[in-house]
């Protein structure tokens, strides 16, 4: 029996049939939807490498299961960035090098974004710090995220005052 | 994970029915659930999704002066609600020094109350524990058990609660609002969550088919806001269990203590809040002598498990004394930037 769901994701609407109520939004990115970008590292809610945004807030996409997921609207790092023009926050994770390996940047990535939404912790390095510890770089590029996720938020913040 | 039979409860009727079946779990946002059936710590047969429930995700000033917390709203929404934060800001404290971000977005209040133990002995799947096989023993008493219990243990369960949210909420006098198939009844917080005696294996109050749907503060809790903090001792700065946490709070009067709360969290198996230290400290100069005295009456009782958590009964003890003095000090018009950290600012 299939159990069909509807997800925006990116910004488009999917029809999706499940075949199975085990299947996490994690592995129906990945594995149904061709979709690699958020990455398995732990697959129990610890590393953060798998974050995704569901109805605009980060998530660990591998504690999700799909079915209940009905509905939602999910933003993966593929949705980020509008055609070749990167998202400030990308941008920034180049300019300083937030990254070594690479393989738990997508979940850095969304969950700085998600941090910045959120806008509580704007340039403040203890915020930033304390808001992206859900999110294990085991290169320990720290220093690199930190002084991205900074930037990145301060772009975004004079952007909205500009707006 | 085992296959389940998976069901959408639309209405608490739909749940409470469902959920009454044998092999039914409450499924809300999954952070805990999920997990364990990952890890095959727990095996339902079926998962009954609560999460589209009508009226269980707000939160609501009632006119009496009390809040009410929907079952369902998100540990996240809970924290940075503008009415919690100045009325209950401990409650928001503990709740940002819980998980990361990503869980506190997910993870539901009634999800909150209902996680389970992360005794390693637990969470294995594998070892011994009469918590998840009755009658098999517990593999944690002996071994490893820096972490575990140093109040209300018995020799079939040395576990604790892993909750930092129900420490202020048992220190508030919360209660929990459950629906079942009798009607809608309220527990108070403290007596929610059981004690192992011998049957580890019974967790809470809930009958089978039980449902948290509200968490109400009452209006007296209100009282404590100018005075309130969570301190949370851990294993790294941000996003581990605490070792040891306590919540403390007072009503300063005239230049003394007219009432107190104190809970701790990471000693019990349950919030584990201490009225007679709250008692001892009613009409004293706030002092660091009064402190200390309620923090040796705080752990009258309290017994390791072995040698490897001994250090747990002095760290609560100093943990009560800076929770009081913070407290006492005034609860910060913002949060640090390290929630209920002894590395903050603040």
């Amino acid at each position: 029996m299939t159990i069909p769901i509807r997800l925006t994701l990116n910004g488009k609407p999917h029809a999706i049939d499940l075949d199975d109520p085990r299947i996490t939004l994690l592995d129906l990115l990945r594995e149904r939807l061709g979709l690699t970008g958020a990455k398995k590292g732990c697959d129990r809610g610890q590393c953060g490498a798998c974050t995704v945004l569901v109805d605009g807030k980060r998530i660990n996409s591998c504690l999700q299961l799909a079915v209940s997921l009905d509905g939602a609207e999910v933003l993966t790092i593929e949705g980020l960035s509008e055609g070749d023009a990167l998202h400030p926050v990308q941008a920034a994770f180049i300019a300083h090098d937030g990254f070594q390996c690479g393989f738990c940047t997508p979940g850095q990535i969304m969950s700085a974004v998600g941090l910045i939404r959120e806008g509580k912790a704007g340039t403040d390095p203890e915020r930033i710090r304390e808001g992206m510890s859900g999110n294990i770089c085991r290169c320990g590029a720290y220093a690199g995220i930190l002084e991205a996720v900074k930037d990145a938020s301060g772009r975004m913040e004079q952007r909205e005052d500009a707006a | 994970m085992i296959l389940f039979d998976y069901t959408r409860a639309s209405t608490v009727a739909d749940a409470l029915a469902a959920g009454r079946q044998p092999g039914a779990a409450f499924l809300a946002a999954g952070t805990n659930l999920v997990d364990l059936m990952k890890g095959g710590v727990t095996n339902p047969e079926r998962v009954i999704d609560i999460t589209r429930l009508p009226g269980l995700s707000g939160i609501e000033a009632q006119a009496d002066g009390s809040l009410r917390i929907g079952a369902l709203v998100r540990n996240s929404d809970v924290a940075d609600d503008p009415h919690v934060a100045k009325t209950f800001p401990m409650v928001a404290e503990a709740l940002l020094a819980g998980a990361s971000a990503q869980l506190r977005n997910a993870a539901t209040v009634g999800g909150n109350l209902m996680q389970r133990t992360r005794c390693q002995y637990f969470t294995d799947a594998i070892s011994p524990c009469n918590k998840r096989q009755p009658g098999s023993g517990c593999a944690a008493l002996g071994h490893a058990t820096r972490i575990h219990a140093v109040q209300g243990w018995s020799e079939q369960c040395i576990a604790t609660h892993p909750s930092d949210f129900c420490v202020p909420l048992a220190a508030l006098d919360a209660s929990v609002e459950i629906e079942g198939q009798g009607g809608t009844r309220s527990v108070r917080l403290t007596d929610f969550h059981l004690l192992p005696g011998d049957h580890p294996e019974r967790e809470t109050v809930l009958e089978p088919g039980e449902l948290i749907t509200a968490l109400t503060l009452p209006a007296e809790a209100a009282r404590f806001a100018g005075n309130a903090r969570y301190l949370k001792v851990r294993d790294r700065t941000s996003y581990a269990f605490a070792v040891v946490s306590a919540a403390a709070a007072m009503i300063l009067d005239g230049g003394k203590i007219g009432q107190a709360r104190l809970a701790f969290g990471g000693l019990a198996l349950k919030p584990w809040r201490v009225t007679e230290a709250e008692g001892a400290l009613a009409g004293k100069a706030p002092s660091p002598e009064a402190y200390a005295e309620a923090a040796r009456i705080a752990l009258d009782g309290a017994k390791p498990t072995g040698e490897a958590n001994a250090f747990k009964i002095e760290l609560a003890r100093r943990v009560a004394v800076r929770a009081l003095t913070l407290a006492a000090a005034g609860t910060p018009a913002r949060l640090p930037a390290l929630p209920a950290s002894p590395f903050g600012i603040v």
